[in-house]
């Protein structure tokens, strides 16, 4: 019989066997097209005897249903073969949206993002494959446009977006779609469009939530025009913190290659000046109007000076007190004394020292897995339930072996955060030896239990 | 609503209006986690007019039950919050100036940035 390693070192070989075959496959494709890319276009250059708005006869058969269709037909598929759109963000929104923009003819379909498919990404981000969990999205989306339709152009921009690069990007596309994840970027694209003049197709989605409307199109608004002002850090929540049904950014990123398809093709209204609004656990889609075009808008108003050199210079990151790139919080509220490593706490365990373990998550956290005997109590009840914790803290002392020696009191959260915070409304209130463990459970996976769940 | 005879409005009487209000965008959670409030807003010193800005004040002290300073900043709604008044944007309708009338629906939702 095989041992694990064994086993392991062999799966591993044929991975990069893989890979290789893979790659000659891309490659043997890439120049397959190539040729009938150059036989296409001899035969549209006079050859063929039936006029068909420049559609092979490949590209007709293909896109059928969208020629039949009398409010696209010819002319819309026409001029979306001909358009090109660029997808900020291959993650939940995203991935539904390249995946439409690719399979109905878009000509050249570019995709910008710098991370990594993980497995919690899986159950919105529908374009990615277990088998590229830990390689680039842009890598995985990419390869599944191209094995859905092999006639159009996938780009590959595998880099985070940033200021110093937006502008020669964005400025190879004529319809940007933001479907990224956090506030800095969503100002530093809309921006990026309006010095440009690109019409931007925003979406956003989170909880059971979603949002989508079209900035800067036809002397319509853009993003600052709505939001002259960023909101508070604290009112940006993510996917990661606060949870996404994953339906949800499914449904906003097919309604944003809806408006950009119907911008790309010339069809339609699209829109613009208006907002829809996802409720998904009510049953309720509303369609809002909002404000025109500010004129007094920063980036697009009457008396705007923001030009290329502006956007280049501009710190979205302090404009929106928010780093591009969300690294989690990492606080450090309390003094080393009132800390202790997830290794520390593991021996204390171990040598069954009296202790009462506190965890701060609200329940929902609490019910997905935590440590064994710890109790839950939430950060926001903790003042409520002190006395809770003196007889718990008691208990253990009664049933500690050694006499003499106190229960001790640790906190611990998922990241360390909450249980700093907790700590020090603890010491407040007279618990003054409370702990709390560094890094939270986290670390407890990363530095105790590999097993322990992450999520 | 106007009474013709200005008959049986005693000066004591206060005139209620009926709205309908919705926190949306992670709001409801400032109000526990309730979305869909129908309420009845006393108007302000027996005036017959209620503006947004009389409405924002009574949503603050009547329904917001934590963190105020996540809807509000001053008198106005905090940066990345949209109100609707039976879904347009206030900006088009004056802003805390608007005019509230019997049965409008206002909607207050917050920016999401998530994707």
């Amino acid at each position: 019989m095989s041992s694990a390693s064994e086993i392991l070192r062999q799966l591993n070989s044929l991975k990069d066997a893989k890979t290789e075959i893979d790659n000659k496959i891309s490659l043997l494709e890439a120049q397959l097209k190539d040729i009938n890319l150059q036989n296409a276009a001899a035969a549209s250059n006079g050859s063929s005897s039936y006029p068909a708005n420049g559609l092979t006869p490949d590209m007709i058969h293909r896109y059928s249903r969208h020629l039949v269709l009398p409010s696209f037909g010819v002319q819309g598929q026409a001029n979306l073969l001909k358009s090109s759109i660029l997808v900020v963000g291959a993650g939940g929104l995203g991935a539904p949206a390249l995946l439409y923009f690719a399979a109905s003819g878009v000509g050249r379909l570019g995709i910008v993002d710098h991370d990594v498919v993980e497995l919690n990404n899986m159950h919105r981000q529908i374009i990615h494959r277990e088998a590229y969990v830990g390689k680039p999205k842009v890598k995985s989306a990419a390869a599944a446009c191209r094995s859905i339709n092999s006639t159009i152009q996938v780009v590959e921009h595998e880099e985070a977006l940033r200021t110093s690069n937006a502008l020669e990007i964005l400025s190879k596309y004529d319809i940007i779609v933001d479907a990224t994840d956090n506030a800095p970027t969503r100002y530093m694209i809309s921006d990026c469009c309006v010095v440009l003049g690109k019409p931007l197709v925003s979406g956003a989605a989170l909880g059971l939530e979603g949002q989508l409307t079209v900035y800067n199109y036809n002397s319509g608004p853009c993003y600052r025009c709505l939001f002259p002002t960023p909101p508070p850090r604290t009112a940006c929540q993510s996917c990661a913190d606060g949870g996404v049904l994953g339906v949800v950014p499914g449904i906003i990123g097919c309604l944003q290659a809806l408006e950009a398809i119907k911008i790309a093709a010339s069809v339609g209204e699209p829109l613009s000046g208006r907002m829809l609004l996802l409720d998904a656990l009510s049953g309720r889609i509303r369609i809002v109007k909002i404000r025109g075009r500010s004129t007094q808008c920063e980036a697009c108003g009457e008396n705007a000076t923001f030009t290329q050199q502006h956007f280049c210079e501009f710190d979205y990151e302090k404009f929106t007190q928010t780093p591009l790139c969300v690294p989690p919080l990492k606080l450090n509220l309390l003094p080393s004394e009132s800390r202790i490593s997830s290794k520390e706490y593991s021996e204390t365990i171990l040598k069954k020292e009296p202790h009462v373990l506190v965890d701060v998550r609200p329940a929902h956290h609490f019910n997905i897995v935590s440590l064994p005997k710890s109790m839950n109590i939430p950060l926001s009840t903790l003042e409520a339930s002190l006395p809770e914790i003196s007889s718990a803290l008691k208990k253990e002392e009664e049933r500690g072996v050694v006499s003499g020696s106190s229960a001790q009191l640790y906190v611990v959260c998922r990241r360390g955060n909450d249980s700093q915070r907790a700590v020090q409304l603890l010491h407040k209130k007279g618990f003054t030896s409370a702990k709390d463990i560094v890094g939270g459970l986290e670390s407890w996976t990363h530095n105790v239990d590999p097993e322990f769940p992450t999520y | 609503m106007q009474n013709p005879q200005g008959f049986g409005v005693s000066e004591e009487t206060l005139l209620k209006m009926q709205l309908t209000l919705e926190f949306g965008g992670g709001l409801e959670l400032l109000c526990d986690s309730k979305k869909i409030h129908n309420v009845n807003v006393e108007q302000q010193n027996g005036e017959d007019k209620l503006t947004m800005k009389d409405l924002l004040s009574w949503v603050r002290t009547n329904l917001i039950k934590e963190r105020p300073e996540m809807f509000m900043k001053g008198d106005t709604v905090r940066p990345g919050v949209l109100v609707l008044v039976n879904d347009c944007d206030w900006e088009l309708s004056g802003q805390l100036n608007t005019l509230l009338e019997e049965k409008d629906v206002v909607v207050f939702i917050s920016t999401l940035h998530g994707g």
